[in-house]
Parts: structure tokens; sequence; C-alpha cells
């Protein structure tokens, strides 16, 4: 496929996001996006850049640094019908606006037996591996995930960036869309080669629930998603050439999760190794291990987790690298299946 | 001058409210005599009644159309019924039954009525912000409607209603925040929560206006509103009011109050805001035979809601599995990239 065709270009992940918010509110009045340094910034993560230039002050809101109010008048324009998407700069600032989050946010379609929608997309940039420490840094998948009420997705490239979007913009309920900044093709923090894809001009949905085989493998399953998408099929690769054939699972959604394609890989490799770039104890790797335990346990020969120690995020690069999984600690831990 | 219908109408609203309250305390204790289980009897868990407070719901929301939204807190009964909220549907969603707003799944904390634009929550001053989510939405849409949001005094510690006020003030939102000052957060007193008497002081860090009407006068209340609303509809911004109200009861259905001095439990007992409406309706040549016909029609609509909603089933055990999204879930879709996925790590 031509990288020039005029159906598809190649874009990194913050412009294939943006393109889709873009096509969503030329074709809907009703989207419009806040938050912190969205408009002239334009996104500290390259979220939103260019959208004030075509849309203005109006449809791509600056607010104050309050997010108990933004996200709420997020939540209070979504049940009057508008499709508000609200961003928090980092993910690690949940706790200052948590309340209209999971009380209200997550809560109130089922409290409201179904009456009240609330069609909104909460933003967030999550992750680390740039040395912004322990309230910086982190993915907090699981805490959010734990919530009943809250569709997560998390996109791994370009053409999830877009397609997840879309599909969270014109989705009835609450959608988290949780980005990596190691992922979004920013000047000042590289991403790796991975996440830039060929994107369809045209708009396209990748539904909620459907997990996407990255790579195929007969040996072992690795199920992750974000960032260490990229990590898992560069650890197939070192693997490959010892003869290890991984298959790598992008969940890119957490709710729903798509355990079907997780447990048809692992009746064919027996093998189940889970990576995730939170913590480890009541989080992203147990749940998915256990999801696979009730529905095919006979299948499950090894399993290993691979995911940051019970810590806080250390700031120093040696520590850091110590707790965040690289594509070594993922190809240790399928070896130890084998 | 305030139209006499307007004072029939909230008079009406304000003893439904007393009267629904006082029925609910009766049914509420029902199974949990002689010794009190929260969890028994047709209405369980934690009851929140407003009675003494019913001025501050008919005076403001006199002023509002079905389109206006209003957000209300953990104590929303009275606020629901001057508002509109269908009643019976409230009353079964109280009595914890299948065609209840919520379907039961809310309970008297979280009641939903979107075809009067109405919502509580449960959580301190937290129905702020939604409120001002709706005066964004009408601005942007260019509609005249208003949002309203209620909190008790206690709530105007809050960082969800500070951050509200400055949202709503920087954006210039038809938003109005009432106050109710009924003296007591549970067991605090006002004066050993905040060194400011009047909350509505709360609006000059904003710079924006601020009222208290220092009566539970619903002809006061009502003229003060009147302003605020108006001056939202106008899109000349937000405006807090405050307004002096009595809890008759305790915080919640079993709040033995202690802590309170009988003389001030005496004194909301006496200052009755419905007997000093019906001193009103008089002086504006109502008479006491329409009085006691606003009365008894009111007293019948809350036997006939609590008679209606007691014959509702329950719902279903299985029914809490429904209604977590709009869109439930569609399953596994296949949507593979159509060309080759390049992976790699730096």
């Amino acid at each position: 496929m031509s990288e020039n065709s005029a159906e598809t270009r190649e874009l990194t992940m913050s412009r294939a996001m943006v393109s889709a918010i873009a096509h969503e509110m030329r074709e809907n009045d009703e989207v419009f996006y806040m938050g912190e340094d969205v408009a002239d910034y334009g996104g500290i993560f390259d979220s939103t850049e260019g959208l004030r230039e075509e849309f203005g002050y109006d449809r791509v809101m600056d607010v104050p640094i309050s997010e108990t109010a933004y996200l709420g008048a997020a939540v209070g324009a979504a049940q009057e019908g508008m499709r508000p998407i609200a961003e928090l700069m980092f993910v690690d600032f949940f706790g200052v606006a948590m309340d209209q989050i999971y009380n209200q946010m997550a809560k109130n379609t089922y409290m409201s037996g179904g009456n009240v929608s609330v069609p909104m997309v909460l933003t967030a940039a999550v992750g680390g591996t740039y040395n912004d420490a322990a309230q910086h840094s982190q993915t907090l998948y699981g805490t959010f995930a734990h919530i009943p009420g809250l569709k997560i997705v998390v996109p791994s490239t370009a053409y999830e960036a877009k397609g997840l979007m879309h599909n969270a913009i014109r989705d009835d309920d609450p959608v988290l869309y949780l980005f990596h900044k190691r992922l979004m093709g920013i000047g000042w923090l590289p991403a790796p080669d991975g996440p830039k894809t060929p994107v369809p001009e045209t708009d396209y949905t990748i539904p909620f629930g459907s997990a996407d085989v990255k790579r195929t493998g007969d040996d072992v399953t690795v199920v992750t998603l974000g960032l260490h998408v990229h990590r898992a099929l560069s650890a197939a690769e070192d693997l490959a050439e010892e003869g290890i054939d991984a298959e790598v699972v992008d969940l890119r959604s957490l709710v729903p999760l798509d355990t079907d394609t997780i447990v048809e890989s692992v009746e064919k490799t027996g093998n189940l190794v889970v990576v995730d770039e939170d913590y480890r104890s009541y989080g992203v790797t147990g749940e998915i291990v256990a999801s696979v335990a009730d529905e095919a346990l006979a299948a499950l020969d090894s399993v290993e987790r691979v995911a940051l120690p019970d810590v806080p995020i250390p700031y120093s690069r040696p520590m850091e690298n110590e707790v965040v999984p690289d594509a070594e600690d993922i190809a240790a831990a399928v070896q130890r299946t084998q | 001058m305030v139209p006499v219908n307007d004072l029939q109408e909230m008079y009406r609203d304000m003893v439904t409210a007393r009267h629904y309250e006082e029925r609910l305390q009766e049914e509420y204790l029902e199974g949990k005599q002689p010794a009190f289980d929260i969890s028994a009897g047709p209405i369980p868990g934690e009851l929140h009644l407003a009675a003494g407070q019913e001025a501050a719901a008919a005076g403001v929301c006199q002023h509002l159309r079905d389109d206006d939204t209003v957000t209300a807190p953990h104590r929303p009964h009275h606020v629901a019924i001057a508002k509109g909220v269908d009643l019976d549907r409230m009353t079964a969603e109280i009595f914890g039954r299948q065609t209840g707003l919520g379907k039961g799944k809310g309970g008297h904390m979280h009641l939903f009525d979107p075809e009067v634009h109405f919502a509580c929550s449960g959580i301190i001053a937290e129905g702020c912000p939604p409120a001002v989510g709706a005066g964004l939405a009408a601005k942007k849409r260019n509609e005249d409607s208003v949002a309203v949001a209620y909190l008790g005094e206690g709530a105007i510690d809050q960082g969800a209603f500070l951050e509200s006020l400055n949202f709503a003030a920087v954006f210039d939102l038809p938003v109005v925040f009432v106050i109710e000052d009924n003296d007591w957060a549970i067991s605090m007193p006002k004066e050993r929560v905040t060194d400011v008497e009047n909350g509505a002081k709360r609006a000059d860090g904003f710079e924006m206006p601020g009222a208290r009407v220092d009566a539970d006068d619903a002809v006061e209340i009502y003229e003060v509103a009147g302003e605020a609303i108006g001056r939202a509809r106008d899109r000349n911004g937000p405006t807090v009011l405050e307004v002096q109200v009595h809890r008759r009861m305790g915080h919640f259905m079993g709040d033995p109050q202690t802590y309170r001095p009988e003389e001030d439990q005496e004194a909301a007992a006496e200052r009755d805001s419905i007997e000093r409406l019906e001193r009103d309706l008089r002086n504006h040549g109502v008479d006491d035979e329409r009085i006691e016909e606003i009365r008894e029609a009111a007293h019948e609509r809350v036997e006939a809601a609590i008679e209606w909603a007691k014959e509702q089933p329950k719902p279903d055990p299985s029914d809490a599995h429904e209604d977590m999204f709009v869109n439930p879930p569609s399953g596994v879709t296949d949507s593979e990239p159509d060309f080759e996925f390049a992976g790699g790590d730096d």
C-alpha cells in the first residue's frame, strides 16, 4: 500500500487521534473538547494540535486548572445530550476529581436504570519511560477498569488511535481513552517505530472488545496493551531467533474485554504471558489470568505475569528502567514458559 | 407583587412535600420498631427528609421550566416535587420497585428524571459541576434554559462547589447555586466549620452576585430567586443564593439528634414556612376554603403515589445485571487493519 495514496497516509498516533476528533467535530456540532492547555498549546502531548485553529475557542476550550469542575461539567453537558471530550492532562491527576469520574460519570446510567446516558469521552495521557517520577508516570489501567460503568480503550498505534476515537465519540456511554505519551510521536518524546502506521483518510470505527492479534505464533500467547504491544513485538523478534514463536495480542480495550481472542490463542499455544505497565497486584495481569482460568483452565500449561512491582514509579533512570517492563523482561518471562 | 397563581402552586408543592415526608417517615419506620434496623421495612437504607426546607424548593423552582436543569443533594424530595418529577415513579424508586425512576437501582439519594432535567447525588456538593455542565450546554446551544444546583450550608466548604463557582463565573454560565442553610451539617453547626456567616458571600471571591434570604419566607425567596434566574436566563451569568431553612427532623431517619439543643428543635418546629405562606395567600385574597382544597388535593396526590408505589413489582434479582451501558458491548467484530503491521520498540 502506498503511503502517499489519497486514501491512506502514514501518521503519528497524535495526528491520527486529532484527525478522528476533527472529523467528528465537523460532522456533529455537539462535539466539543475541554481541557488544560488544549487550545493555544494544542495539548501538552499533542492531543489537540491544530483543533483550535479550525474550530475556535468555543469548541476547543481551555479551562481553569479545576478538574472537578470541568470533568463534572462534561458529565452535565453529556447528560443534556452533548458529546463532550474532556482531557485529564495526566491520568495521575485523577485524584483531584475522582468523585466526578467514579460516582457520576460511571454510575449515573446504572443508577437511573438506563434512563440517563453520559455520552462523553475522557482522554488522559498515561505511562512512564521518561523519568517523570511517581505522580506523572502511571497508567492506572486497573484502577479505572475496576470501576463498573466505564468503557476503557488504549490505542497502541495510529490506526487504533483513529478508529477507537471515532467509536469513543459516537458511543453513548462514558469512554476513557488512555493514550500513552511515549507512543504519540511528540518531538521531545521520541516514539518507537511501531505506532506510526498508515491510516485511512475516511472515518472507520474499531469496535470496543475486539482485541487484535498483532503477531501470530504457536508457542506462547503474550497479552498486552499500549506501549507494551511494541515491547512485546520486539521481544517476539528476538525470541524468534531462538526458535520461540510468540503470538502477541493487543487488547485495545480493557472494558469490554475480548476474552474470546485471548482464550482462542491460549488454546493454541498453551502458554500465557500477560504484560502490563500498571502495578502488579489487583490489576490487569491478575484479571486476564483469572479470566482465562475461568474459561480454559485445562489449556493453560504455564502462566507468567510481567508488570510494575508494587512500588511507586521511581525518578532516577536506573530505577525506572528496573521497574517498567522492557523487551528483555518480556522475553525472559516467555522463556520461563518454555 | 407575586402572581397569586404562583403563590398557590408554591403552596401546593410545599404541602405536597411536607405531607410526603411525614408519610415516608411513617412508612420508613414500619418494620423498624421497636428495634431500629436500618435495612428492615418497606423503605430500607438511609432516608434524609426535608421537612422544614420546602420554601427553598418551591420559591426557586416556581421560576423553572421543564427544560431547566436541577441537581439536588442527598436530601432531594422537596426539590424534586417542586421541579415536577414524576411523583409515582419517584415513590416507587424509594420503595425499591421495578417501575421506579431508576428501576430500584438508585434509591432516594439517586433520583433521575430526564423528562424534567432533574438529578441528585448523595455526595456533598458534587451535583454542582454537572449543573455547571448543563449551563454550559445551554450556552453552547444558544438556548435560554438555566441550571440550578442545590446544596446544603455544610457543602459550601467543598472544593466541588468552589470550583463550580469559578467555572460558572469565568464562562458566564446560566447557573444559580442555591444553598439551603438548615444550620446543621449532620451534627456540626455552621459556626464551627466556617467563619463566613453568610454563605452567599462565597460569591464575592468569584466576582458574581450573591444574596441571602434570612427567613424561610417562600414569597421573599421567590422574589430573590426570580432575579437570579432572570439574570441567568438573560445570559448575565451565575448567582449564589443562600436561603435560611429549618431542619424539622434528624439528618437521617434514626438520627438521635443528641448533639442538638432541644430549644433549637423547638424553634425549627415553630417557624413554619407553610403557615407563613397560608397567611400570604389570605393576604392575596385566597380564602380558607381554597387553601384547604389545595391541601387536600396535595395529600390525596401523596397517598395515591404511595399506594401506587407499594403495588409495583419488586425488581427481579437478575435485573441487577442490566443497565450498565446504554450501548451494550456489541461483541467482537473483525476489524483487522489492511496493512502489514510494523512492530518493534526503540
